[in-house]
């Protein structure tokens, strides 16, 4: 299988504004079927607006020609480390567009979007069920959003308390960038901490710098490295034997359902990244979801609002039936606030739960062992090609050098752009901070054997190119719409938007 | 069933390959006393059986469909051609993630410098980003991009009341851990005017709301130089189908303009997958948050697209970032740039023109109704504020139980002062029959739950 983007290449695709000819549209309005009503001032208004115009086909095929010189899961393996590229079910696409839940305003009165909020709260509890949480908040929009959320409610656990001087934030020095981003954000500060030989959080760097000031730790586990923390019972110990709260990326999770709940195993908080352990689809960079699940202690602090049923039998219930069950939506008490307009990204939890529906326990468990499996399959056939990070079991991902010892001078990039001539998508490229040369690889559970092991067989092959002939490397790729692009020029003498012909 | 194709065999020849007997041997890692935990969840079901149940689900609700509806507040019911979902449904663009590998990411990169394009275009700014989560997050990130500017020496922020008020919740969200004296909206009722007085040397930003919460045109001329010389910034709030008809904000020199971008293209699904507008000068472009496509040339020197100042980001600047945001909605703003693109110079003036004659029709009807007074002591465009002689929610349940219709939001939820007092918002999906019948049910609330 050889990327064929050969047809594509011809020429190169128009900007939507140099199609424009004046007079077109790509869609009709209805007629006014009221009076017209005098405008404002004039001064209010403007005199025009620069969009192009264009009609319907031209508008089509500008944009499934500019579609066609996209790589995708659906086109073919996307091992993109961190990520959790897994095939995106079609079934959830069709549920999110029922028109029940697609045509739903978000300011209804609770008691006309029953099926809205039937459906969240069941996913909040499922959630709840396969993470070891006492509460979810589904309402922050992606990871990053999730983290946000996370320290936030750390944070304000903290004051809460009277504890005012807890304002630094352990990071490990794999973690991702949006983890020590989000700490600064929440106005709080980041300690870094090594990792150890084995990949994990180096125990005595952290306890060095446990203490009355830490709000609190935040962990990825199984970490970037896709390890999973050895010591993790003694990590747990020392933060919390600090007065700290753990809080768990969750951004691989992929690796964990059914094998452990992250409220088992001590974090106290974790945001879910439901775009991609969940299979709601990535979207070109987004929409994602990142709801927050929490230990009992936090549940209070949850941004909101969250979903509540009430019994319409028992004391408290608001409604007027006798019986049967409603749902409502609720601040929790001492809640850190809303940390977005809304509910959260409802189309996205829709996907996530169908997703959850149709695999159930035993279906969830598969997919994370199948996960790793395939991780550390591909591992295996990549031994003696690219040296691994950490000669350890590892979980759902894991991190080479991007280094041919027999081509030194061929770097992890020049692996990557081949990589695309080969009809793959590339590895998350320098992440990692640690790993020099890092390729992070996540093949997850969707893949075939088959096409693990023709990935394995194109790195060989690579190898081999890379020794031979390393410029062929060096200019890949070869065969994509475009060849490797200036982007010295991009940030130097930045042009963002179309500035005309 | 879990979308594995693994065959027994597959997994037999895989272990082997690693060197383990079974899958279980693979998390030895995990604490053992913490391994394989049931977990009590419903029974899988097959495709055919999952929609049954999801469509019986989305039934329950009374969706805008079946129930005409008058809401509007920050989430708009406007058509969504069909080409928008066609397009956004090719799984060439949905199932991609961020266009890190620019060279077999064009179709993502490209798609998005035109969104970039046509939203500066629309707010009259220089710079626009690839968006933000929704309206409110992109205003708490120009808030940040606001103190950034002012290199963290300033620490009032100043927010007229007529902004969105979950807009206002997440700004004070957001900032709960830096420490910011956040004035304007205690007093639900101050004029833009007062408001604008309060900012002073020690502030970093004015934000205000064009059409604001209340659907009322507010007048930005002269505001910008007011505020810039107290050395703030002006950070404008605004609905991009306004900006068909209205001035733009970058003509009266705002600093940021920010917005809830869902009219373009997007569906109201229950409140998200929206999009945060969020657009700038080109001076402080490199403090703005997010994501930015910028047009270069290849090797060859064809033109091409890529990602770029990327130091601002997380992935670079890890604590020095300008934001941590990561995966943002880049489909729903295709689909926003879609829905631009479909609609061009004249179709967006002409949708904005049709809610606008609708929403006048439907004030003029109401107000002439005697127990019942519009309040529009500032122009409007699709929403406007009707005083009832009942409370809100009393009107409510009877247009929906009696006349299946869902009336507008109650601005007693946010407004002390405006307690029974309803925002109306009249699109272009509704048609002139379903506002005759709204101004008859409302007639007939007036008497019978009125009395
Ligand atoms: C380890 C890790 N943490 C956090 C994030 C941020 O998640 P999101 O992009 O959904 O904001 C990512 C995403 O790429 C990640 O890989």
């Amino acid at each position: 299988m050889k990327a064929d983007f050969g047809i594509r290449c011809s020429g190169a695709e128009p900007v939507i504004y140099e199609l424009s000819k004046p007079g077109r549209m790509a869609t009709t309005l209805p007629q006014l079927d009221v009076p017209q009503a005098a405008l404002p001032d004039a001064a209010l208004l403007r005199d025009d607006v620069d969009l192009p115009e264009v009609s319907e086909l031209d508008l089509m095929r500008h944009y499934v020609r500019m579609s066609q010189l996209n790589w995708a899961v659906d086109i073919g393996f996307y091992p993109l480390g961190s990520c959790t590229m897994k095939y995106n079910p079609k079934v959830n696409e069709a549920a999110a567009r029922l028109p029940g839940f697609a045509r739903t305003h978000p300011y209804q009165d609770v008691h006309a979007v029953q099926g809205n909020l039937r459906l969240m709260h069941e996913l909040q509890e499922m959630l709840k069920e396969v993470a070891g949480f006492a509460g979810v908040s589904l309402q922050p929009s992606a990871g990053a959003h999730g983290e946000l959320t996370g320290v936030l409610i750390m944070r304000a656990y903290h004051v809460a308390r009277g504890d005012m001087q807890r304002t630094r934030i352990i990071v490990p020095d794999s973690a991702h960038g949006t983890n020590p981003a989000t700490t600064n954000m929440a106005g709080l500060e980041v300690v870094e901490v090594p990792s150890d030989a084995r990949g994990n959080v180096d125990l005595a760097a952290l306890e060095s710098v446990c203490g009355e000031t830490v709000c609190g730790l935040m962990l990825t586990n199984p970490n970037t490295l896709g390890l999973f923390e050895e010591q993790l019972p003694a990590v747990m110990e020392l933060i919390h034997g600090c007065g700290g709260l753990v809080y768990g990326d969750g951004a691989n999770f992929n690796a964990l359902m059914g094998i452990a709940k992250p409220g088992e195993l001590g974090f106290d908080v974790m945001h879910f990244n439901l775009h991609k352990t969940f299979s709601t689809p990535h979207g070109g960079g987004g929409p994602g979801a990142g709801p927050v699940g929490v230990a009992e202690l936090l549940v209070p602090f949850l941004p909101g609002p969250v979903v509540a049923l009430c019994r319409c039998e028992e004391a408290g219930c608001d409604c007027q039936e006798e019986e049967g069950v409603h749902y409502h939506l609720v601040m929790p008490e001492q809640s850190i606030g809303r940390v977005r307009s809304f509910y959260g990204n409802f189309g996205v939890l829709v996907r996530a739960y169908t997703y959850m529906r149709a695999l159930g326990a035993e279906g969830l468990r598969e997919v994370s062992e199948m996960a790793v499996l395939n991780a550390n399959y591909l591992k295996t056939r990549l031994a003696g090609v690219l040296p691994v990070s950490h000669q350890r079991t590892h979980m759902h991902e894991f991190v080479v050098k991007g280094i041919y010892p027999s081509a030194p001078d061929v770097h992890a990039l020049d692996i990557s752009k081949r990589l695309i001539d080969y009809g793959f998508h590339p590895p998350t490229n320098y992440f990692p901070l640690i790993v020099p040369e890092a390729l992070m690889i996540e093949p997850t559970e969707t893949e075939s054997k088959e096409t693990l092991d023709a990935f394995a067989a194109a790195l060989r092959a690579i190898g081999e190119e890379a020794r031979d002939d390393p410029e062929l490397l060096h200019e890949a790729p070869h065969t994509a719409p475009v060849r490797r692009l200036d982007e010295v020029r991009a940030a130097r003498e930045p042009i963002l938007r179309w500035q005309g012909g | 069933m879990s979308y594995v194709p693994h065959t027994d065999a597959d997994r037999a020849e895989m272990l082997a390959a690693i060197g383990v007997e079974r899958v279980e041997d693979l998390f030895h890692d995990v604490p053992a006393s913490s391994r394989f935990p049931e977990l009590r969840l419903p029974e899988p079901l097959s495709e055919m059986e999952l929609m049954a149940e999801l469509e019986a689900m989305s039934e329950e609700n009374m969706d805008v469909g079946h129930y005409p509806s008058f809401l509007g507040a920050g989430a708009y019911n406007h058509y969504v051609p069909s080409l928008v979902d066609q397009i956004i449904s090719r799984s060439e663009f949905y199932t991609a993630y961020t266009p890190y590998q620019p060279e077999i990411s064009q179709g993502t990169l490209q798609s998005i410098f035109e969104y970039q394009s046509m939203i500066c275009a629309l707010t009259g700014m220089e710079v626009a980003n690839a968006s933000h989560y929704d309206g409110a997050t992109a205003t708490a990130e120009a808030v940040i991009m606001a103190l950034n500017v002012a290199r963290g020496r300033r620490k009032k922020v100043v927010m007229s009341p007529a902004v969105h008020p979950e807009y206002r919740a997440v700004v004070r969200t957001y900032t709960q851990g830096v420490g910011l004296q956040i004035v304007g909206d205690e007093v639900g009722s101050r004029s833009l005017h007062d408001v604008a007085s309060l900012v002073d040397g020690d502030t970093a930003c004015l934000i205000v709301q064009t059409p604001n919460f209340f659907g009322q045109i507010e007048d930005l001329s002269g505001l910008a130089e007011q505020i810039h010389a107290a050395k703030a910034m002006l950070i404008v709030v605004v609905d991009p189908i306004s900006l068909g008809l209205l001035k733009p904000p970058g003509d009266d020199d705002a600093d940021i303009v920010v917005g809830e971008g869902q009219s373009l293209g997007n569906g109201l699904n229950y409140g998200g997958p929206y999009l945060g507008i969020f657009a700038c000068r080109e001076k402080d472009m490199r403090k703005m948050a997010g994501r930015l496509v910028g047009q270069t040339v290849d090797a060859d020197g064809k033109r091409g697209f890529t990602l770029t100042l990327s130091t601002r980001e997380q992935h670079i600047r890890r604590e020095r970032a300008t934001s941590n945001i990561c995966t943002n909605q880049a489909l729903c703003a295709l689909a926003a740039g879609v829905h631009l693109a479909a609609l061009g110079r004249k179709g967006l003036r002409l949708l904005a023109e049709l809610c606008y004659h609708k929403a006048h029709y439907a004030a003029a009807q109401i107000d002439a109704l005697p127990d019942y007074e519009v309040l529009a002591a500032r122009p409007f465009l699709k929403e406007f504020v009707v005083r009832c002689p009942v409370p809100v929610s009393e009107v409510n349940d009877y247009l929906l139980a009696e006349w299946g219709i869902t009336g507008g939001y109650d601005l007693g939820r946010d407004y002390e002062h405006l307690a029974g007092h309803m925002l109306v918002c009249v699109t272009e999906v509704v048609p002139r029959g379903d506002i005759d019948a709204l101004v008859e049910a409302l007639a007939e609330v007036a008497e019978e739950v009125g009395r």
